[in-house]
């Protein structure tokens, strides 16, 4: 049994822990309402990108040859997953779903014999993903020192995507990250990015129909230029989305550790409480029977 | 008094313009053009360059420096996707001597003919701009 001392030593160290968690949860509130402003704000770029392409896509006609990153190698032989996850961790299971969704993927690839390489953004992909998968990673991305992710960032990452793509290196691309989808849900989703998958849906169908564009350059030239932005513009909000998720990931993480330890110390208090209850008992009882024994 | 029609500027990071505007004059990569009301469907590429917009109402023109990009223009809206814009007064000079010297960089790096035209084109567009905005 802990005596007195442990005990209070105990119930402070607690305390302190809580006090910490609880700042944490709300600094992750705060900066969960600036990431959501963010990913917001970059909305409207990615949504008339998307129309923009559809548009030219549709001008192409279906058998349109646009640039090769758009159609793709032919080949399914090489696929690169770019895993993005945060940097930090104590955001509950938000990493180790992305993670695990990567693993999976890998996993799968390499059973059906075909080559996988990976690029990591974030320091926590790179950890959890390099016990099993040391020598498929080819690169990685940290944006630990990153307060503000801007398309710069996200720019970067595009490059080596096509520079990889360009040097053959692989013939399929696909990005990991999660979709924010509340405060309290993320979803690791894995999409798409090289051969472009042409959007699904209304999204499609609608511009085809507007008015006939002239283009300047030509259509093609044009799409050359567009392909390698898309790219940059999705890896974007995969990585706005990312950071709002880890945000509302933290937060739920901390509520729930600060929660845990204000019942600990309930516990503990109850503990310290009825310890030092029996010690005073058990000291009268010796002065009693002390007395009734002269 | 000309027609208006609504003009938007897009950056990645935000929207940074919607409004009712008379004209658009927008560094197209084939050339400078002016975009009114009604004007035919186009879709261009931007150059690095300075768009001016020019309010309805007779405001003081609004110029915007923005780094390459594309334009989405039809009869009753022009959409301008920036790869990054900035309010020209709020321009970062050092930020552009930078970009300057990535792309002579690139220029010499280049490998082959094609990436090479590519680059120095880039670099006379850059140093375009920079002559442009020096002296605002």
């Amino acid at each position: 049994m802990a005596s007195l001392k442990d005990l209070r030593n105990r119930i402070a160290s607690v305390k302190a822990t809580q006090k910490i968690t609880k700042a944490m949860q709300m600094v992750a509130a705060a900066k969960l309402r600036r990431a959501q402003e963010a990913a917001e704000a970059a909305r409207p770029y990615s949504e008339r990108m998307g129309a923009v392409l559809a548009n030219i896509t549709a001008a192409l006609g279906e058998g349109g040859d646009g640039p090769a990153l758009m159609r793709g190698t032919g080949k399914d032989d090489t696929h690169l997953l770019v895993v993005c996850t945060a940097d930090r961790g104590l955001c509950g299971g938000f990493n180790s779903q992305i993670a695990r969704l990567a693993r999976e993927h890998a996993r799968k690839l390499i059973a059906e014999g075909k080559t996988v390489k990976i690029i990591t953004v974030g320091k926590k992909g790179y950890d959890i993903l390099r016990r099993d998968y040391s020598r498929q990673i080819i690169d990685r991305v940290e944006l630990k020192e990153v307060k503000q992710i801007s398309f710069v960032h996200a720019d970067e990452v595009a490059r080596k995507v096509i520079k990889l793509f360009e040097d053959g290196e692989f013939d399929v691309c696909t990005l990991f990250y999660s979709r924010f989808k509340s405060v309290i849900s993320q979803v690791p989703t894995a999409q798409q990015l090289v051969p472009t998958v042409p959007p699904e849906g209304d999204a499609a169908a609608e511009p085809a129909g507007n008015a006939v564009y002239e283009y300047e350059p030509e259509a093609g030239e044009i799409l050359d230029d567009l392909i390698p932005r898309n790219i940059a513009v999705q890896i974007f909000r995969a990585l706005l989305e990312n950071v709002a998720g880890e945000m509302g990931a933290k937060m739920t993480a901390m509520d729930n550790a600060t929660r845990n330890a204000g019942e600990m110390i309930d516990k503990l208090s109850i503990t310290y409480n009825r310890q030092r209850q029996a010690q005073i008992t058990k000291e009268l009882i010796e002065i009693i029977s002390g007395a009734e024994a002269l | 008094m000309a027609e208006a029609f609504k003009f938007e500027l897009v950056s990645p990071e935000r929207l940074l313009v919607s409004e009712e505007a008379e004209a658009v004059v927008i560094p197209g990569a084939e050339g400078e053009m002016t975009v009114m009301a009604d004007h035919a469907p186009v879709m261009t590429t931007v150059r690095p360059g300075v768009v001016t917009v020019k309010p309805t109402g007779g405001g003081q023109d609004e110029r915007y420096v923005v780094f390459g990009g594309f334009a989405d223009i039809l009869p009753e809206s022009c959409t301008l996707l920036a790869e990054s814009a900035v309010l020209a007064t709020n321009i970062d000079r050092e930020d552009l001597a930078r970009r300057i010297q990535d792309a002579r960089e690139d220029v010499e790096d280049a490998k082959d003919d094609a990436s090479r035209t590519k680059a120095e084109l880039y670099l006379s567009q850059l140093t375009t701009l920079q002559g442009a905005i020096l002296p605002a």
